[in-house]
């Protein structure tokens, strides 16, 4: 009898990119939707643009380049990046934003690097940070919590103020958005405020900002879970996280009335979403055990460095951008000893 | 019980991989059937072919040679039946390649006859460990755990190097397999048998058996084999299941936490392995005089009807195992020799079991899937997570796969062990291993390439020199005459002077050299030979003293 040949090993696991990133996708979805909750449907709105443009333009992309264009969307990575970079956008920003945002992370920072797994970069942040620096404006339009306003606008409103801009009978934008917690701290301090006297406002919870705790440990959740399900390793959350509570810890005890606390830190913006969802793109991330750690730390530091002294209220994105800058680098010189050899 | 997890240590990456184990333990050990015909390759081992000493036409016995070692690592093949010898050719062997090689092909008779060896019956502890060697070389006994290196050579570990621990592994990591947890439950006194005459070939005490944790029945059926024994000084040692911790290195990693240098040997640090079939089969040789002339494989996977263990002669067509074992089933496709993950694929079930076929696995589609197409490595570290020798497999396929055989090797390409962990974890589906065994064998054919070249350098290079060296030796011949001539003719000098004076240097320069005499100690003034010979008193003192106070 005749047998088909093939080389070893001649089993595989059952894991795929496509389930991997299927199951990062539902492990956003704690944090997503009390980040709905808190925020209302300008939120949902942003997913669905974006998501739908990053996948459209991959899609286009991939027709130009000349690549399969079905088994590749099926990876879900473009999905993904879609989901990831609204899940950074205020919910009150115009349609064109999370446009051209997924635009330019799938087609500049993606597609013309080669594709999944050419990207030195994160393409979802670089599409935030190009949105940042060019309409910066717009990305300060953070609705006021609902928990605070008691009712936010509905899905119609919000889709008639995001799509075409119409704003509902009888508001201005002014009473409808709000600055951050992180944002708000920022203009206290600059007033000489003492960070007691800021954080005494109705824009704070218990630890940070009212919902932003909350949206925090959701994502937080979802990111054991991942680690549970074994899809993400602990070394960058961990690292990012250990560091920037330990800066934080630091110059806390120097001076509580000017440093927010550690766990201020930890609980506000994107810092859990970054940990676990955005510094672990595994792409633009270091690869070996102990690069992870040094990855995770730098970028827990830059957060820190960047949210205390720098331009801009949150400094996740710009952090990962730097270290990723630097991973190739450090996974070089971090190679585990390989077995039987001597460590040189 | 045995000593559990006391004594481990950890290795890195490994895999739990779904075993595949319990169909083929269900029934016993089946003797052999004697075939109509065997085929008989005269290379089944690591290390040079065995020469033949049979020719067509001529009847054979039961464990006769029909060939004999042609150099220190190589090992014979015998006969494992009574028959005649009716061709000897090139036939298809189970091997990678799916090549063909050098049979013996035997028509057996049904008889059964024994050979007549006529070696002593000594006990073997009456036997030097050097006669007790000769006598396993001479039962072509080879590793029958799955590489096929002949055995007397592990036994000999060269003059200087002491063997502290003997470990016997009896660790079946990849899947599917069975043949040596049917053994130990079902032969474990041979073991234990062998196991003793290998500890007097090697002189060393401390052994260690070790298997899984997951074989009970193997574990309990050893403890009583020791323990009818009376031995001293055997430990067995149940390790978890993880893939691939029977590997020799892995293996002495785990049970002793030292690691084998790349490029030594594990004699290098005092211990030898040896598989328990291998043991078990010198047993057979030396105690009951039957030379390696079967083994037992594991036949399985959902491709026949009844998986199994069989002893099977050396030479029994596969297809007549499977026969044994009720034929196939339906939708089976692919035919394993080996495990699943570190075994090759067969083409066609004509070919013979031989020394080293440990298992044959019948699969289906849905147990052996065709590969699913590779897309891009994302990066994930996956591969070098589940690597068993701390590997970067991912940077190891980007540098294989750009033919950057330098970086590869940078890498250390030449560590990876192609036990396939990375491929079996890679989400992204990449056949790393393939493109491992591309820039092994493209390095090599490379390096041989380069060798040829440089042999031929060197010839050039040698032959200049030779040249240099007769115009050199022609112009020193010249050189001489000229001088001699000059001498003669300076006759000025007083002879008498100059040779003492010669004299006089050269027992200066013995003394320097000898240390008697410091250098530029000539031409001292007063003061500063004083000052030398306080210095050198103290000296003297201070070097005394220590031995005084010993005393
Ligand atoms: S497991 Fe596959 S996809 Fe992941 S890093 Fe290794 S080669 Fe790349
Ligand atoms: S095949 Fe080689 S690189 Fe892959 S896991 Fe095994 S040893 Fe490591």
């Amino acid at each position: 009898m005749e047998f088909r040949s093939n080389t070893s090993p001649h089993i595989t696991g059952t894991g795929s990119v496509p389930a991997v990133m299927r199951e990062v996708l539902y492990a956003l979805i704690p944090g997503a939707a009390v980040f709905c909750w808190f925020f209302g449907w300008g939120v949902l709105v942003n997913l669905a643009l974006a998501a739908g443009t990053s996948v459209a333009a991959e899609a286009a992309m991939l027709r130009l380049r000349g690549r399969p264009v079905a088994t590749t969307l099926r990876d879900n990575s473009a999905l993904l990046t879609g989901v990831l970079l609204a899940l950074c956008l205020p919910p009150l920003v115009p349609w064109w934003i999370p446009v051209i945002g997924a635009l330019f992370a799938i087609v500049v920072a993606k597609q013309f690097y080669g594709g999944l797994g050419y990207n030195p970069f994160n393409p979802a942040m670089v599409g935030y940070v190009v949105l940042l620096i060019s309409f910066p404006f717009e990305l300060t339009l953070w609705p006021v919590p609902n928990a605070m306003a008691g009712n936010g606008p509905g899905l119609l409103d919000t889709l008639r103020m995001n799509l075409a801009g119409i704003l509902p009978d009888g508001t201005a934008i002014d009473a409808l958005t709000m600055a951050t917690p992180m944002d708000t701290i920022k203009t206290g301090l600059g007033l000489n405020q003492t960070l007691s006297e800021i954080m005494s406002g109705p824009a704070f919870g218990a630890y940070s900002g009212t919902g932003w705790e909350w949206i925090n440990l959701l994502f937080l959740l979802g990111g054991l879970w991942l680690m549970w399900r074994n899809i993400i390793q602990w070394q960058i959350p961990a690292a990012m996280l250990v560091s920037l509570f330990v800066f934080a810890l630091l110059f806390y005890l120097s001076n509580p009335d000017v440093y927010s606390s550690p766990v201020f830190h930890l609980l506000s913006g994107a810092t859990m979403l970054g940990a676990f969802f955005i510094a672990t793109d595994p792409v633009s991330a270091c690869t070996t055990t102990r690069g992870r750690l040094l990855y995770g730390a730098g970028i827990g530091f830059f957060v820190y460095i960047i949210r205390t002294w720098g331009g801009y209220p949150d400094g996740v994105a710009f952090a990962v951008l730097l270290m990723n800058m630097a991973a190739p680098t450090i996974d070089y010189y971090t190679q585990p000893r390989v077995f039987g050899h001597r460590r040189d | 019980m045995p000593d559990q997890k006391a004594h481990l240590h950890t290795c890195p990456g490994g895999l739990v991989l779904p075993g595949n184990k319990s169909v083929s333990t269900a029934l016993p050990i089946v003797g052999p059937v004697i075939p109509a015909r065997l085929t008989l390759p005269l290379q089944q081992h690591i290390g040079g072919p065995s020469n033949l000493l049979v020719s067509p036409g001529e009847s054979v016995k039961k464990g006769q040679p029909l060939s004999i070692a042609s150099e220190y690592i190589s090992a014979p093949v015998h006969a494992p039946t009574s028959g005649t010898v009716v061709d000897i050719g090139n036939y298809p062997v189970p091997h990678p390649s799916g090549m063909q090689a050098q049979c013996v092909i035997l028509e057996t008779d049904g008889r059964d006859e024994r050979f007549q060896p006529h070696h002593g019956t000594e006990h073997y502890s009456q036997l030097e460990p050097y006669n007790l060697r000769g006598r396993i070389r001479e039962a072509g006994i080879v590793g029958l755990g799955g590489a096929g290196f002949p055995t007397p050579v592990k036994l000999n570990p060269g003059p200087g190097r002491e063997i502290d621990l003997l470990i016997i592994n009896g660790i079946e990591c990849e899947p599917y397999i069975t043949c040596d947890d049917m053994l130990m439950r079902e032969a474990a006194d041979e073991i234990i048998g062998g196991l003793q005459i290998i500890r007097h070939a090697l002189q060393v005490r401390e052994c260690i058996i070790a298997l899984e944790d997951n074989k009970p029945e193997a574990i309990t059926a050893i403890e009583n084999a020791i323990e009818t024994s009376d031995n001293q000084h055997i430990r067995v040692s149940a390790i978890p299941a993880v893939y691939p911790s029977g590997g020799e290195r892995q293996l002495i990693r785990i049970l002793t936490g030292l690691e084998v240098p790349t490029q030594g040997l594990p004699s290098d640090i005092g211990i030898i392995c040896h598989n328990v079939a291998t043991i078990a089969a010198v047993y057979r040789a030396i105690v009951e005089h039957e030379p390696l002339i079967s083994r037992i494989v594991t036949i399985t996977g959902a491709g026949v009807v009844q998986p199994r263990n069989i002893r099977a002669l050396i030479g029994t067509p596969i297809s007549e195992l499977v026969e044994q074992c009720d034929g196939y089933t339906e939708g089976v496709e692919r035919l394993i020799m080996g495990g699943p993950m570190m075994g090759f694929a067969l083409p066609s079930d004509h070919l013979p079991v031989i020394k080293t076929t440990n298992c044959l696995i019948a699969a289906t589609r849905d147990e052996m899937p065709p590969p699913r197409p590779a897309i891009a490595c994302i990066r994930c570290g996956e591969c070098a997570r589940a690597c068993p020798a701390s590997l970067l497999p991912q940077q190891l396929y980007w540098h294989a796969k750009n033919s950057d055989f330098d970086k590869a090797q940078d890498y250390k390409l030449f560590d990876c062990i192609e036990c396939g962990c990375c491929a079996y974890v890679c989400p992204s589906h990449i056949p790393l291993v393939q493109y491992y065994r591309y820039a092994k064998t493209e390095i090599w054919a490379l390096e041989q390439e380069r060798e040829k070249s440089e042999r031929a350098r060197r010839r050039h290079d040698f032959r200049l020199k030779r040249l240099e060296q007769i115009k050199q030796e022609r112009a020193q011949r010249l050189q001489h005459k000229k001088d001699a001539l000059k001498k003669t003719v300076r006759k000025d000098e007083d002879p008498r002077k100059a040779a003492i004076q010669a004299a006089l240097e050269r027992v200066h320069a013995k003394k320097i050299s000898s240390g008697d005499v410091a250098k530029n100690v000539d031409n001292l003034t007063n003061e500063q030979s004083k000052m030398i010979d306080e210095v050198d008193r103290r000296r003297s003192k201070k070097q005394d003293s220590p031995r005084e106070t010993r005393h």
